[in-house]
């Protein structure tokens, strides 16, 4: 048995240890909103949050996430920087096949939360492992800027 | 491909030809019994749902993969109907006749027919409803209907009295329905023509979406399979005791397409399919090389083939030839959810769960292949991670069904990244040889272009080719060149390396185009004349072509200086029905790197639908168009597919992404496509700017950087 803590809740499971988080989160917890792209570290659609930091669920064995604090896009919204990430998405109707957007979501609040205010270059250094197919890149960009600019305002 | 989709093809064929027959006009079906639901007080047709809640539900029965047509649908039913726009509700429609496509006659979305094809329907779906719901006013009112108007969801009187449509919706489901109704004129469209926003977007930033993959059911297992290595591949044995060792594996099952692993979970899964070993037998394929692909292709526009089109006489002796062989690989969608399927056989019926783009086909498909009617193959269609046209595809579907059929349990099926990449559908790889004419003031008076390329007619199992011989999707984009040549022939060779191809993202056009407005700028600068100029003289009898190309070169400020180093490539064409123009800005570095800038869009699709939806579809295709540029190729080594996940089959990041100004030309002709027609203009923009940049022309994509170093 491992013992994690997700969005805020205590869980075990049976997996074995080199399962990758990803899959624990899906199939064992049915925890869907986390994406699988690739399988590699390639793509970044299973970014999840690990302490805090944005890791690829795909390849972090479900070992390394015991004892630490695993956040999914499900627990977004209850965080202000999440919260203030997803209603820029909405704002700026990023999402088109919106697969990748889990992943987007993760790496820009992961961004935002130790980076108030991004830069062009800082946005494209934690961004670009995260692929869109879709071509929704502008606008993502734009709503990184949008939420920092509307947590500045602490609105 | 696999024998079971060779098997599946008639049956395919059937299906189709049987719903093309029967093109829907009428609109006030029945609507599938699915539907009817106690909460509904008036649905008026399969596509409308008002409740007495005041709840208004449009039910679309087209694939959402980012296209935005779960947003398009809506506006035109909500248009005619006087709906309140931000009250609207969207529900994916099951498989039924009623929501077939009125272009393919068959319920599928792609090639960029989903607006084209709804247009009318769709409106008189609302507009029939919403004469319903005046009639039941005006009956309760003792009214003539003609001193009633509807806005927002309500009836009004000239009296002052008014009725929502929730209110009115019992006794608007007893009215007669209309045999005709009158549409508005665009000038009176309070949705069309508005940014709404996207329906989509709540659902897709909080992880709620539910993709192809996030399907879950009791007692459902997950397959992961091994697929020949080597296109019509076989097994010759396979040894599973490995696989079965692993926990979670519970079943190991050999069906035509390979050998699949069902376990509990995608990880068992994927670890006892990589736990088998079998030994395939590589049949005809073993030696394919893309080599031997481009030399066979090159032969055959060479040689010569059927003629798609001849016009004066291509042939006779001009005062300046242009000659140029250019050449496209092979290409993967690559969609960012990897191919799946969820099907259940149970004994009268099978279910299944899928991001498809193809529901229609799929019920004659799968039925076949689970031996029920086509009507007893339910399709519950979930919301797809891209499509592209791969989802078009049925290989997925087939084997899901098959899978359950064995086991007995509902089972998805998961293509990993490396399956996905390898499991073909792919692109056509073409080659096109042009000779040019131009006369001794610099005019074009002559075009010839022989393309060789695999059939995605014959390949698609539901096409054949036409009786000239020529596919029209392989040929699409040179055939209907708009140019004023006097003299013109077009002539397309058919070869077939063994590779499954399929649709991809503007099909024949994505090749086709980057071909032809490469070869055109080669003869504008033969012709010594500008690239915007040389056209237009040529699209004298083309004023769409005309206008795209003016807009898109005035907003770009073609002709005016840019910053050190850049430089500007101009491309147009129209596809499914749209016409594009587009300017790249372009440097290339010293290590012959590209960096595209800013790319400069003219849309005119007709009548605008969205004008937010219309610029993201554009901006997506130019980014797809990009990818696929500056790297996309899939090749052959030893019948082996050389690619297998993002290292080496990479696309587009954000730290790449150029600048997108996308201008949309009014116009109040018939809406064309928006999600293909923004991608065969990109690369041809770009590669004629690197021609501007270093005067060295890119002939074959993607693009080789090594060939643009500057020693």
């Amino acid at each position: 048995m491992i013992s994690l803590s997700v969005n805020g809740k205590k869980v075990s499971v049976n997996d074995s240890p080199d399962t990758p988080l990803l899959w624990v989160l899906r199939d064992t917890l049915g925890m869907t909103g986390t994406k699988f792209g690739c399988g590699m570290a390639l793509c970044g659609a299973c970014t999840v949050h690990l302490d805090g930091a944005p890791v690829r669920s795909c390849t972090t064995p479900v070992s390394a996430a015991a004892g630490k604090k695993v956040t999914t896009i499900e627990a977004m919204a209850a965080s202000p920087v999440g919260k203030a990430v997803q209603a820029a998405w909405v704002k700026h109707d990023v999402p088109q096949c919106g697969y990748c957007q889990s992943g987007q979501i993760m790496g820009a609040s992961a961004l935002l939360a130790t980076n108030k205010k991004p830069s062009d270059a800082d946005i494209d250094a934690a961004m670009s492992g995260i692929l869109c197919r879709c071509g929704t890149y502008n606008q993502i960009r734009a709503a990184i800027k949008d939420a920092a600019q509307s947590m500045s305002q602490g609105s | 491909m696999s024998a079971i989709f060779n098997a599946t093809r008639r049956d395919f064929l059937k299906t189709s030809a049987l719903a093309g027959g029967g093109l829907l006009i009428g609109f006030t079906l029945p609507g599938a019994s699915r539907l009817a639901e106690a909460a509904s007080a008036f649905s008026p047709n399969a596509y409308i749902r008002i409740g007495s809640d005041n709840q208004i539900t449009v039910i679309c029965g087209l694939s959402e993969m980012g296209q935005g047509v779960h947003t398009a649908i809506p506006m035109l039913v909500a248009e005619e109907l006087d709906a309140d726009w931000s009250k609207i509700k969207m529900m994916q429609a099951p498989a039924d006749p009623a929501f077939n496509n009125p272009i393919f006659g068959m319920q599928a979305t792609g090639g960029s027919t989903s607006v084209r094809g709804h247009w009318e329907p769709m409106r008189k779906a609302g507009a029939t409803a919403r004469a319903m719901l005046v009639a039941a006013a005006a009956a309760q009112w003792k009214a003539d209907p003609a001193d009633c108007r509807t806005e927002k969801a309500m009836v009004l009187h000239k009296s002052g009295k008014k009725l929502t449509y929730g209110q009115l919706a019992a006794a608007a489901a007893k009215q007669a329905v209309p045999t005709e109704v009158k549409l508005k004129s665009a000038k009176d469209f309070k949705i069309l023509g508005t940014p709404a926003k996207r329906l989509d977007t709540p659902a897709k930033v909080n992880g709620k979406a539910k993709f192809g993959l996030d399907v879950r059911l009791p007692g459902m297992l997950t397959a992961v399979m091994a697929r020949p290595p080597v296109p019509g591949g076989k097994v010759v044995s396979v040894d599973d005791s490995k696989a079965k060792a692993i926990p979670g594996v519970k079943q190991v099952v050999q069906i035509p397409g390979g050998v699949a692993v069902l376990a509990q979970g995608y990880w068992a899964a994927k670890q006892g399919r990589d736990a088998l070993q079998i030994k395939w037998d590589d049949g005809a394929n073993a030696a394919l090389s893309s080599e031997g692909v481009s030399k066979m292709l090159a032969e055959g526009a060479a040689k010569g083939g059927a003629v798609g089109r001849n016009v004066g006489d291509a042939g006779a002796p001009v005062a300046k030839k242009v000659e140029a062989v250019y050449e496209a690989p092979f290409l993967a969608h690559a969609c960012m959810e990897p191919m799946n399927a969820t099907v259940w056989v149970k004994p009268d019926e099978i279910e299944v769960w899928a991001g498809t783009q193809s529901q229609g086909p799929s019920q004659g498909i799968l039925g076949q292949v689970g031996g029920v009617a086509p009507g007893k193959v339910k399709v519950n269609t979930m919301y797809l991670g891209g499509g592209f046209g791969r989802r078009f595809a049925p290989d997925f579907t087939i084997d899901a069904t098959l899978l359950s059929k064995i086991s007995g349990k509902p089972v998805k099926l998961v293509y990993t990244r490396e399956d996905d990449m390898k499991a073909y559908f792919y692109r056509p790889a073409s080659v096109t040889r042009f000779v040019g004419g131009l006369d001794a003031s610099g005019k074009a008076v002559s075009f010839s272009a022989c393309i060789a390329s695999p059939s995605i007619m014959e390949a698609s199992g539901f096409m054949k080719l036409p009786a000239d011989g020529v596919d029209e999707m392989a040929v699409e984009g040179i055939r209907d060149c708009p140019y004023d040549f006097p003299n013109l022939r077009v002539e397309y060779a058919r070869r077939e390396p063994g590779v499954q191809v399929w649709f991809w993202r503007s099909v024949g056009h994505s090749q086709n185009i980057f071909f032809i407005e490469s070869f055109v700028d080669e003869m504008a600068a033969a012709a010594g004349k500008d690239p915007v100029e040389f056209r237009l003289a040529l699209l004298g009898k083309q004023p769409r072509y005309k206008g795209a190309l003016e807009l898109a070169a005035q907003k770009a400020g073609w002709g005016k200086p840019l910053p050190a180093g850049v430089h500007r490539g101009i491309a147009v064409a129209q596809s499914f029905g749209s016409y594009v123009a587009e300017v790249a800005e372009v440097s290339v570095g010293k290590d012959g790197k590209v960096k595209v800038h800013r790319v400069v869009s003219a849309v005119d699709c007709g009548v605008t639908v969205n004008p937010e939806i219309i610029r993201r579809q554009i901006e997506s295709a130019i980014v797809y168009g990009l990818s696929a540029a500056l790297y996309g190729k899939i090749t052959f080594k030893d019948g082996r597919v050389e690619q297998s996940n993002f290292h080496d089959y990479p696309v587009l990041r954000i730290d790449e992404m150029p600048k997108v100004e996308v201008h949309i030309v009014a116009s109040t002709e018939p809406a064309g496509g928006i999600g293909e027609p923004g991608l065969p203009p990109l690369a041809p923009a770009v590669t004629n700017a690197i021609f501007a940049a270093t005067g060295k022309r890119v002939r074959a994509l993607p693009i080789n950087t090594e060939t643009l170093k500057q020693s």
